[in-house]
């Protein structure tokens, strides 16, 4: 222990250390939360969809924050992740064996049920494998784009696949249709996980823990792919694609890689939205949703993964607290009339600007980015239009 | 046993050849032929079923009057990629600024339904002329806010900052006027049949569209080519570092660049008013990734090919409106945007930009 290196890294573990010692405390008193709030209360509820945003701003961190490919299509991986849902666990396909129905895995009164009703567990295996597709599938096109197409290629899949969901109720298969349209698949059968009991709308205690424990291994998942070769592989291409390439990054493989894993998250969280919010509606799949996810990852700080929790969170409840219940009364107080809520996208709008013109890393930065943001590449005046790749 | 082998190679080699000539073929007259299949298949369709072409003449008539609007949009992208290599994702949404400029102008300048022709051209000039420098003025104060701040900053800043911006102004559309479809007064009588050529009827709203159209693009192409400013712009978009030794006012160029695309954006704003004779706050986002499609379709930092890709798109759409329901529209331009990114992503004049030499 008395050599500098080994001090350095007796350091440097104790940090380690210290980081894992605070993460296990706020995931503990994450879980504890519930016990003093009300179960059915407004608080849980948001809490609930705060952290299923959670694990799909985190999903999309690894394709923007890690790998730098923007994506403005991520809505669409939400929608596929709710459509497996709705699918393969709803009366939509009332039709499905005869009328009698399809029952893996469920008890209760669901198993009675026409229509296709698989355990939550499976259909989240669906649901990550189908988003995975789809995520390399969309990513395939982008591989050889340059970074602002890469943008617009993946607006317009987002945007194709929401047209798909809204007309989805002219597209028939034999009996069936694709989607429910803006009606929405309703409603979706409430989770079952093995050894407890089926969820309720009333109990939402329950809900909470299952996506605390999404939240948990979402995290660990992204911690050790970060730290893995696959993650330096994407901050690599990130910070330069050709030198990536010329050091033996195989690109097109990494790049798929990082849109199937993004995919996969936000298929998990779509999927159990869908169960909780107890639709699946066409609606809920507009280009908004995914300015709303960059927003959160932004705010927190591109490619920090706890920098992402927090932005997450933070985004969610000015979304379903800050706005409408505190702000909504202040364009009337000063003599307005409008109602804030229908503002809200102009909101995180200005919340963009704001962020990337003032604090571009976020309200807490990885370290490697707010290096190349402050002191890294592009300072001068010489280079004006150089340092922008 | 050698001649056999000669034969395989020269087979191998005829084989590769056609190979080759296909994937030349296909990339230099992929994208056309892409294009031509709407217009063949409902052309062969319509003769079939009408004996005439007339239906698909309408709709191509329709597509030139709706895709002269696209284009003078997709030259404010156009020019704005030229000059910084940024998507002004927010120039939708000044396009819509600019049709709600109009519709408000109206009623200051008095034109109302019964007024005169002269009265009428004056008056919509004047609208023209304000809703251009107000849209201009508009875009040149995003570009000073929210884009020349992260010129430094990676290429994707400007962008999210530009998405940004273009969600601030939808908002500001929705407290304007609401979130309903606002009806325009149909001051030109848009749907009055001015003359019919072989079947085919050109209404009051395909002449305002032309008949604006283009003069302003002849207006824009001599101000570029000659004008000492549109020299500097010229100049900025092949080297901006080379420019600025020459003297040139880099920032300036670029506002001013933002300046002219915000105006043309505020012409097609008023000229779509009185096309559609709606306007609504959402309609700038869609009118963007059309015209976004437009400019890379043509090939992006090219005039002529901005010009080009809007016509393709306006017939495009309006042959899907007209014959695959309305609904669809927005999913086949979005699916020509990705075929054109993933198969010419250089457009088809060709691009001219800096990395693209």
């Amino acid at each position: 222990m008395s050599t500098p290196a080994a001090k350095r890294l007796s350091e440097l573990l104790e940090h380690d250390q210290r980081d894992r010692v605070l993460a296990a405390a706020l995931i503990l008193s994450a879980a504890i939360l519930p016990f003093f709030f009300e179960t059915g209360s407004g608080f849980i509820d948001d809490a609930v969809t705060a952290l299923a945003y959670v694990v799909m701003a985190l999903g999309l961190n690894i394709v923007v924050g890690f790998a730098g490919l923007l994506d403005l299509g991520y809505v669409a991986f939400f929608a596929i992740g709710a459509y497996t849902m709705g699918w393969l666990g709803s009366g939509f396909a009332y039709s499905a064996n005869g009328g009698k129905g399809i029952h893996v895995g469920v008890t209760g009164p669901i198993s009675q049920l026409p229509g296709i009703h698989l355990n939550f567990l499976l259909i989240v295996v669906g649901a990550v494998i189908t988003t995975a597709i789809a995520g390399a599938v969309i990513g395939l096109p982008t591989l050889r784009l340059r970074g602002d197409y890469i943008a617009i290629v993946t607006l317009a899949f987002g945007e194709i696949i929401g047209r798909v969901a809204t007309n989805g109720d002219d597209i028939h298969f034999g009996s069936y249709t694709l989607t429910a349209g803006s009606q929405g698949i309703t409603p979706v059968d409430k989770i079952q996980l093995p050894g407890l009991s089926e969820f309720t709308s009333l109990d939402l205690r329950p809900w909470y823990w299952t996506a605390l424990g999404m939240v948990v291994v979402v995290l660990f998942v992204n911690f050790r792919l970060r730290d893995s070769r696959l993650g330096r592989a994407w901050i690599a291409i990130r910070e330069d694609e050709v030198a990536a390439a010329s050091m033996g990054v195989p690109l097109v493989r990494t790049k798929l890689l990082a849109y199937a894993t993004g995919a996969a998250f936000g298929g998990i969280s779509g999927a159990f939205l869908g169960s909780y919010l107890n639709t699946v509606n066409a609606d809920q799949f507009q280009f908004g949703f995914s300015i709303f996810v960059l927003g959160m990852i932004i705010l927190g700080g591109l490619g920090s993964i706890w920098g992402v929790v927090l932005g997450a969170i933070a985004l969610s409840f000015i979304n379903t607290r800050l706005i409408p219940d505190v702000l909504n009364s202040v364009p009337s107080k000063i003599g307005l009339n409008f109602d804030l809520t229908q503002l809200s996208f102009g909101i995180f709008g200005f919340l963009l600007v704001i962020m990337m013109v003032l604090r571009p890393q976020g309200l807490l930065p990885e370290r490697r980015r707010r290096i190349e943001l402050t002191e890294g590449v592009g300072t001068g005046e010489e280079q004006l239009f150089e340092a922008r790749v | 046993m050698e001649a056999a082998a000669v034969r395989a190679k020269a087979d191998l080699s005829l084989r590769e050849r056609a190979y080759g000539l296909t994937r030349t073929f296909l990339s230099r007259y992929g994208l056309i032929l892409v294009l031509l299949i709407l217009p063949v298949v409902y052309g062969i369709q319509d003769l079939n079923h009408d004996g005439n072409l007339t239906r698909l003449a309408t709709n191509l008539k329709d597509g030139i009057s709706n895709g002269a609007i696209w284009a003078l949009v997709a030259l404010g992208y156009t020019l704005v990629y030229g000059i910084i290599e940024l998507i002004n994702f927010a120039h939708g949404d000044v396009f819509m600024i600019g049709s709600f400029v109009s519709l408000g102008f109206f009623g200051t300048v008095g034109l109302t339904l019964t007024t005169g022709t002269f009265g009428l051209i004056g008056g919509l000039a004047i609208t023209l002329i304000v809703a251009g420098i107000a849209c201009g003025a508009l875009n040149a104060m995003i570009e000073r806010v929210a884009y020349r701040p992260l010129r430094n900053a990676p290429k994707l800043a400007p962008l999210i900052t530009a998405v940004g911006f273009s969600f601030i102004l939808q908002n500001i559309g929705l407290l304007w006027l609401g979130g309903q479809f606002q009806p325009v007064p149909d001051l030109i009588n848009s749907q009055h049949d001015l003359v019919k050529v072989g079947g085919v009827a050109i209404q009051n709203d395909d002449v305002l569209a032309v008949a604006t159209t283009i003069p302003l693009l002849l207006l824009l192409g001599a101000f570029v080519s000659r004008s000492r400013i549109g020299k500097a712009m010229r100049a900025t978009a092949q080297d901006p570092e080379a420019a600025r030794l020459m003297g040139i006012n880099v920032d300036t160029t670029v506002s001013l660049t933002f300046l002219i695309g915000g105006f043309l954006a505020g012409a097609a704003g008023l000229i779509y008013a009185l096309y559609q004779t709606n306007v609504w706050f959402f309609q700038g986002f869609r009118a963007g990734l059309i015209a976004f499609t437009a400019a890379v379709m043509g090939g992006i930092g090219n005039l002529r090919g901005a010009v080009l890709g809007g016509l393709i798109i306006g017939c495009v759409q309006q042959i899907s409106d007209n014959r695959i329901g309305s609904k669809w529209t927005e999913a086949i331009v979005f699916a020509y945007l990705i075929l054109i990114m993933v198969f010419r992503p250089r457009g088809l004049i060709g691009e001219e930009t800096r990395e693209a030499g």
